[in-house]
């Protein structure tokens, strides 16, 4: 079996800003997920004419 | 045998009855329940409006991609679900099949829940509830809500040390929330029945609520873009292309 490719026998890493406590897991997934929201609205969509 | 069978009913798709028309009762039948309930259902969401062929040019954008893709992650975690709860947590645990099946249910979720708040965003930055539109946008807030609950019981299921961290904090959390009585997260068969049973047809149907009520009051416009900055929206309006959903904006 693949072990994983990230290696999890650790305890996980965490950002800490004031009382603001977050794991790089979750950081990654949100910079992700406005990285992609920005690239949706900036991104022209090719219709191909199916709309009126 | 062959003289029993109505030719009528039997003409299928090449057949010239307005869909419309049939729903109509026949003289004498308006007041029975059934022919109410069908002729609002028709006058709610006629066919065309139920499936259209065609959207709004404004809806040529990858923001509005996103409420679909939801939606298809949460198909991948119903069928990976059912496939999981047919063969057992022995073989989800022990087998390379099961394993790869728990994972696809994992990542389905987390796909989910990527792209809902995604969608979410673009809702809430476009105002999404304007137009008459208030009971979709709330549908859409209940079914995020619902499915944090599902994916959290989710987690509980996973019969491992996270689960029993997991379920130790939330005991404490939801004890001083005050809602402590009403659920107990270290019963692992209460916590599986909700993840399984309950949860999942909650979701289901708030989504298909969500779904009828988009097709009922179509996709919300955009806001006016200020005067010299034009778009897709612009050129699609100066070409008198029709830009109108039902619902007015507010």
């Amino acid at each position: 079996m693949l072990g994983a490719l990230v290696d999890l026998s650790h305890p996980g890493h965490y950002l800490h800003w004031g009382f603001i406590q977050l794991s790089v897991a979750n950081f990654v997934v949100i910079v992700l997920m406005i990285v992609v929201f920005v690239a949706a609205v900036a991104i022209p969509f090719r219709s191909g004419g199916r709309h009126r | 045998m062959s003289d029993m069978i109505d030719t009528e009913s039997t003409r299928g798709p090449t057949s010239s009855v307005d869909p419309v028309d049939s729903a109509r009762p026949a003289p004498g039948d308006e007041g029975m329940w059934t022919a109410r309930v069908r002729g609002a259902a028709v006058r709610a969401l006629p066919p065309g409006k139920l499936l259209p062929d065609r959207q709004p040019s404004y809806v040529a954008s990858w923001v509005y991609v996103f409420g679909i893709l939801s939606f298809s992650a949460f198909v991948v975690i119903l069928v990976t679900g059912v496939v999981l709860i047919l063969r057992g947590p022995s073989w989800w645990h022990e087998s390379r099949t099961g394993l790869f099946f728990n994972s696809i249910h994992l990542w389905g979720v987390e796909l989910f829940f990527f792209f809902m708040v995604l969608h979410l965003w673009g809702k809430f930055f476009m105002a999404a509830w304007r137009g008459k539109r208030a009971l979709t946008w709330m549908t859409g807030v209940v079914t995020f809500a619902v499915s944090i609950g599902a994916a959290f019981t989710g987690y509980l299921s996973q019969q491992n040390f996270d689960s029993q961290w997991i379920s130790t904090q939330a005991k404490d959390g939801l004890n001083a929330a005050g809602v402590g009585a009403f659920f107990n997260v270290l019963n692992f068969g209460q916590m599986l029945l909700w993840h399984v049973l309950l949860l999942p047809i909650a979701v289901g149907v708030l989504i298909g609520i969500h779904l009828l009520l988009v097709r009922r009051r179509g996709v919300v416009r955009p806001f006016p873009v200020p005067v010299g900055r034009h778009t897709s929206t612009d050129r699609a309006a100066a070409r008198g292309e029709a830009l109108s959903t039902e619902g007015a904006d507010r």
